[in-house]
């Protein structure tokens, strides 16, 4: 079925706007007249009930139209439907309780950006904090933390899965060789962040949103239901241009949902942009997952059976298409191996996290990480070479296609050769002696592998797999994959293409327009090609999208369908006028003619034109010449059966990586030494594209395996919350990167392509953690392995770490936001003075920095009024502070709560005071706290320092007002001291 | 220096892109937001507004600064260039940025208005930069599509075809 391919390397049509500041991204782009612009107030406890929201003060801002919330939300719409039947509500903004911090809380609307963030910051909002649960395992205790009370537990979905018979492959095994790993959360963070411009028409009750949503428009009924109109009354509209996505603006349709019922609420239009911050909490990422596999083997290392036990966390909430990450890859669980036996048992919990969605890889990462990590594991305890553990199992190349135990269907591939290929071609012989000589050194060097099938074009029934075929009877089959394009003809006989692939950088127009203009023998820069997809008028189904890698496999396919009908109609007009057979013409050079006679030629344009001008001449066609849209899905994208077996994606590429990892001993950071990467990804439409495909998977994965994480602290908290936090590669992180192909083209899609995009995301992670396990195995044997594979984590395996500097423990892992702290200080003055000062609202006033006013509630509480910054962040908190243990005037325990705009804190400290033999005193204090919210996500790194330095300024300022004697009398001595300094 | 009221507007003047520009704002206010709300200038991105990403990069008076970290009312009197003023003309690239385009250094094109920056004034202060200078100013720069190689490839030739230009001028 593999059709030509343009083989000219073109410049893309894309580049030159986008290079001279001309792109039309969705903050680009024009607003109606009267547009408000809107902010988010977002929680900051990861579990709460949200008690009362006091927003009259940000209501009586100048420039605040108005400020909204969950309450005002559910008049006006509805919950997110939820993939999974479950009794739970997924609103897009908190109602009665807060699931995870960074929650929409309320939504303020106003004239600018910048007065509905100052409105933000006079929200209050009453909170009764809960325990949150954050690890997917404990999540199932019984005695857990309940997110939802109408599930009565966080488990969302449990099933198990039987393919072949694995239990009597285990029974039989020589070797059963298992491993537990843990896969973080992390995210390709576009550098757009998201946007949204809804507006509603009242009378025709339909809403009219432009955002720089990414598909799959499966969820457009989702957000139309929510919404409570019908679909065609809900029309959604994405921008030419999209920086960048990666699978993660999928997670911007809660938002629409929230930001059109504001713009009903309203009856206005409302924008709004994300900002990092937003982004970084609380858009979307990566599952988190606990995996522990299980391998039945041979004493050759041929495995005969897996047994796999997942648990994801989709985070607080179960949000679509969510739990498609855990079901994307279950057609190939098995990998790139001929394993017949299969076990297999899933379980969804829900957790006080972000709620996740898609990623780049999407689950690829999950699976590959366990199943080659197991694989090197097998090398380790059956004493093989890892290459051979792996060339053992390969699926032979007579085996294709080759069908999966779970049901996938391998469409081409030939792994034996490309293997072998790579093993040659990137010097693996060398690389092995390198590996020999460093360690004869005394270096800690490591060689890693992976083999990784690249899942494309996802079936639209795989997710439908988390039914039970009882279950899938009763809400009727779901498959296929439906791929649009329109080519349209104009009455000049130029030609525009129409996609409904919404790219954010891949090039779509460009291989668009050299597919079309091969075609029709014109030049690519003469076919124009749009990008911007609006649902009220350009063909779509629920496919529709920039995702699971489905450009080049079918919606190129679907371009290449269409513009061969219109070519063939083309070809009838063009025989009847210079009496010859079609399939006698050639398209070339703006012109057609017979193969035989180029000199009579007609121009292309007068034949392409002649629809809309001469009709009437025309010959019989079997369809319009001028716009044909075609729509097209694959057969063998079928619903999963009664076995449960599926064929989750049409087409599979293959990646087999190698890499040489050096561990720094002094630092204990992993540097790549050697990167080689081999991809058979079918039909190649354009090398240039496909290199950049790879290399920016293959950036991320570094990303995700040296040094992003979205890390939560134990009490939930957001800790990643700017690019310092959540560091992201720069030029200087990504090693050199060799990239091999070899060709199988696919027999299913139209051009024999198949997708590349995310390949490097599944298998380099793994990759890199298997060389660095085997760098440390010399000294350290076989490790357990938590990406990202910070120096912090590696030096945990060495021995011979070296002692952090007295006072600078190491208290955390990851770096966070809980603080402690120890520390004393001398003051000039007497025990009982200091007591007394502190126990004075208004002396306290004056000592505590930043302190606008501090209040007696009672004898033992204060409430004060602080203005703090740390870092980048500076804002005011309510400090409720409530004293304890009194022994005066020897010492105090203070309990404090803070809480503002910014986030919240809670902490707990003793004073002691003991007088020394100079008169003065000794003040000692001890401290635990721990902040959340804003503070915590933007600042953690910066806490530890910010908090010294506040408590030293205390100290100093306490004991300058200790030591002046004015500052130790009564009020009227005050005063009089004052009035009889001025005078 | 002149003492703003921050509850007031202030009429700015400067030079952007060799054009004498007025916009309206309050002291507050960042150059980002002057430049593309304002003034509609839209090729400059915001991608962190902390100043990490490097995709709001812009020249002020010769030097490279973060327009998401510059306040407008500092630029009044100066000269700002962004990267709808590289093209010798329009419809047309620089070298640079025909050295983008043939090595495929972007992608969804939203970082590469900073990263154009940068380099742009990378190859006016140092003609003869190597590769070790221009991994060093582009790593000021966050671009999640491409893998920066094709960047630093794209950078490269362009110093040859300056160095070459220059050599038969």
């Amino acid at each position: 079925m593999a059709k030509d391919v343009p083989h000219q390397p073109m410049p893309r049509l894309e580049d030159a706007p986008l290079l001279t500041g001309r792109g039309q991204f969705f903050d680009d782009l024009p607003v109606p007249h009267g547009t408000l612009y809107a902010a988010i107030l977002r929680s900051p406890h990861a579990h709460a009930r949200l008690r009362a929201i006091h927003a009259d003060a940000a209501r009586g801002l100048a420039g605040v139209h108005s400020v909204l919330t969950g309450e005002d939300y559910a008049g006006v719409a509805a919950p997110l439907m939820v993939g999974v039947r479950l009794p739970i509500e997924c609103w897009p903004i908190a109602r009665h309780k807060v699931r995870y911090a960074g929650e929409p809380v309320a939504v303020v609307l106003a004239g600018d950006r910048y007065i509905a963030e100052d409105a933000l910051d006079l929200i209050e909002v009453d909170y009764d904090p809960f325990a949150p649960v954050l690890d997917p395992v404990e999540a199932l205790d019984a005695d857990a933390p309940v997110l939802h009370d109408e599930m009565g537990g966080n488990l969302g979905s449990d099933r198990q899965f039987t393919y072949g018979d694995p239990g009597a492959a285990f029974d039989d095994a020589e070797h059963v060789v298992d491993i537990s790993v843990r896969y973080p959360r992390n995210s390709c963070t576009p550098i757009e962040t998201y946007g949204v411009l809804a507006q509603w028409e009242p009378h025709g009750q339909s809403f009219d949103i432009t955002a720089n949503f990414q598909g799959p428009f499966s969820i457009h009924p989702v957000i139309a239901r929510a919404l409570q109109v019908p679909g065609n009354r809900l029309r959604l509209r994405t921008p030419e241009d999209s920086g960048g996505s990666f699978g993660v603006k999928q997670g911007v349709f809660p938002y629409i949902a929230l930001l059109a019922a504001c713009a009903r609420l309203a009856d206005r239009p409302v924008k709004w942009v994300e900002d990092r911050l937003e982004h970084l909490t609380a858009s979307v990422s990566s599952t988190n997952r606990a995996i522990t596999l299980r391998a039945a083997v041979r004493g050759d290392g041929r495995i005969t059976a897996l047994d796999y036990d997942q648990v994801e966390d989709v985070g607080a909430y179960l949000r679509a298409p969510e739990p498609a990450t855990l079901y994307r890859m279950h057609g190939n669980l098995c990998g790139a191996y001929d394993i017949a036996n299969l076990s297999v048992r899933n379980r969804i919990v829900m957790t006080n996290k972000t709620p996740t969605g898609l990623n780049r890889g999407f689950g690829g990462p999950q699976i590959y990480f366990v199943l080659e990590r197991l694989m090197q594991r097998i090398a380790a305890e059956l004493d093989l070479d890892p290459v051979e553990v792996i060339r053992t199992n390969l699926i032979p190349t007579d085996a294709f296609p080759y069908r999966t135990a779970s049901g996938a269907t391998y469409d081409s591939g030939d792994y034996v050769r490309a293997f072998e290929q790579a093993l040659k071609d990137g010097r693996y012989d060398a690389l092995v002696a390198r590996r020999n000589e460093r360690r004869a050194e005394g270096r800690m060097y490591g060689i890693g592998l992976s083999v990784a099938v690249e899942p494309s074009v996802s079936n639209m029934g795989y997710l439908s797999t988390v039914l039970t075929p009882e279950e899938r009877a009763r809400s009727g089959p779901k498959n296929g994959a439906q791929s649009s394009a329109t080519v349209h003809i104009d009455p000049v006989g130029t030609i525009t293409v129409q996609l409904d692939s919404v790219p954010q950088g891949q090039g779509h127009k460009t291989v668009a327009a050299g597919i079309v203009a091969e075609r029709f023998g014109l030049s690519p820069g003469n076919i124009k090609v749009v990008a911007a997809l609006d649902t009220s008028k350009d063909a779509w189904s629920i496919a529709a999208g920039n995702y699971a890698s489905r450009f080049a496999a079918a919606s190129a396919g679907a371009v290449c369908i269409a513009a061969d009908r219109l070519r063939d109609r083309l070809a009838w007009i063009a025989a009847a006028q210079l009496n010859v057979v079609p399939d006698d013409l050639r398209f070339e050079g703006g012109r057609i003619f017979a193969a035989g006679n180029p000199d009579a030629a007609l121009p292309f344009a007068r034949v392409a034109s002649a629809a809309h001008w001469a009709p009437a001449t025309l010959p019989e066609l079997d369809g319009s010449p001028i716009r044909e849209t075609a729509i097209w899905t694959a057969p063998e994208l079928s619903a999963p059966n009664e076995a449960d077996e599926i064929n989750s994606s049409l087409c599979h590429g293959f990646i087999f990586d190698f890499c040489g990892v050096e561990i720094d001993p002094i630092t204990h950071e992993a540097h790549i030494d050697r990167y080689v990467s081999m991809h058979d990804c079918g039909t190649i439409l354009h090398e240039g594209m496909v290199e950049g495909q790879i290399r920016g998977a293959f950036a991320h994965a570094i990303g995700a395996s040296l040094y992003e994480e979205y890390a939560y602290d134990e009490d939930g908290a957001f800790l990643a919350g700017t690019f310092a936090d959540y560091p992201v590669p720069t030029v200087h992180e990504i090693p050199d990167l060799e990239i091999y192909h070899i060709c199988t083209p696919s027999p299913v899609t139209p051009l024999g392509a198949k997708g590349v995009g995310e390949g490097n995301c599944m298998s380099t992670p793994v990759c890199v953690a298997n060389a660095v396990a085997d760098a440390l195995r010399p000294g350290c044997g076989e490790v357990d392995l938590v990406l990202p594979l910070i120096p912090a984590r590696i030096a945990g395996f060495l021995q011979d770490e070296p002692r952090a500097p007295e006072g600078q423990e190491k208290r955390r892992e990851t770096g966070g936001k809980g603080l402690s702290g120890t520390g004393q200080a001398r003051v000039d003055a007497a025990p009982q003075d200091i007591w007394d000062l502190l126990m004075d609202a208004d002396q306290l006033a004056a000592i505590i920095p930043g302190a606008h006013g501090v209040k007696r509630l009672s004898p033992t509480r204060f409430l004060a009024d602080v203005t703090l910054g740390v870092g980048p962040v500076k804002g005011r908190y309510r400090v409720d502070v409530a004293l304890s243990d009194l022994d005066e005037p020897r010492s105090a325990v203070l309990t404090g709560k803070a809480s503002g705009a910014l986030g919240t804190g809670m902490g707990e400290g003793r004073v002691t005071l003991t007088p020394d033999d100079a008169g003065g005193t000794l003040i000692g204090y001890a401290y635990d706290a721990s902040v959340g919210g804003k503070v915590a996500s933007v600042g953690g790194r910066l806490l530890d320092g910010a908090a010294k330095i506040v408590i030293g300024q205390f100290f100093s300022a306490l004991g300058r007002r200790a030591g002046d004697p004015t500052h130790r009398q009564g009020i009227f001595a005050r005063l009089r001291a004052r009035l009889g300094g001025a005078s | 220096m002149r003492r703003l009221d921050a509850r007031q507007t202030h009429v700015i003047r400067f030079t952007l892109n060799g054009r004498a520009v007025e916009a309206h704002c309050s002291p507050r206010m960042l150059l980002s937001d002057v430049l593309r709300g304002e003034l509609g200038a839209t090729g400059t991105h915001v991608g962190c507004e902390h100043g990490v990403c490097g995709a709001c990069t812009v020249r002020i008076d010769g030097m490279m600064a973060r327009s998401c970290l510059t306040l407008a009312v500092q630029v009044e009197g100066a000269t700002v260039d962004t990267v709808e003023g590289v093209a010798p003309a329009p419809g047309r690239l620089s070298v640079l940025q025909d050295a983008f385009r043939k090595h495929h250094a972007l992608q969804c094109g939203f970082c590469t208005a900073g990263i154009v920056m940068s380099l742009d004034t990378l190859l006016r202060d140092a003609p003869d930069a190597d590769e070790a200078r221009i991994r060093d100013v582009l790593s000021g720069h966050l671009c999640r599509c491409t893998g920066y190689h094709a960047i630093v490839q794209a950078a490269l030739e362009a110093v040859e075809t300056l160095r070459k230009e220059t050599d038969h001028a």
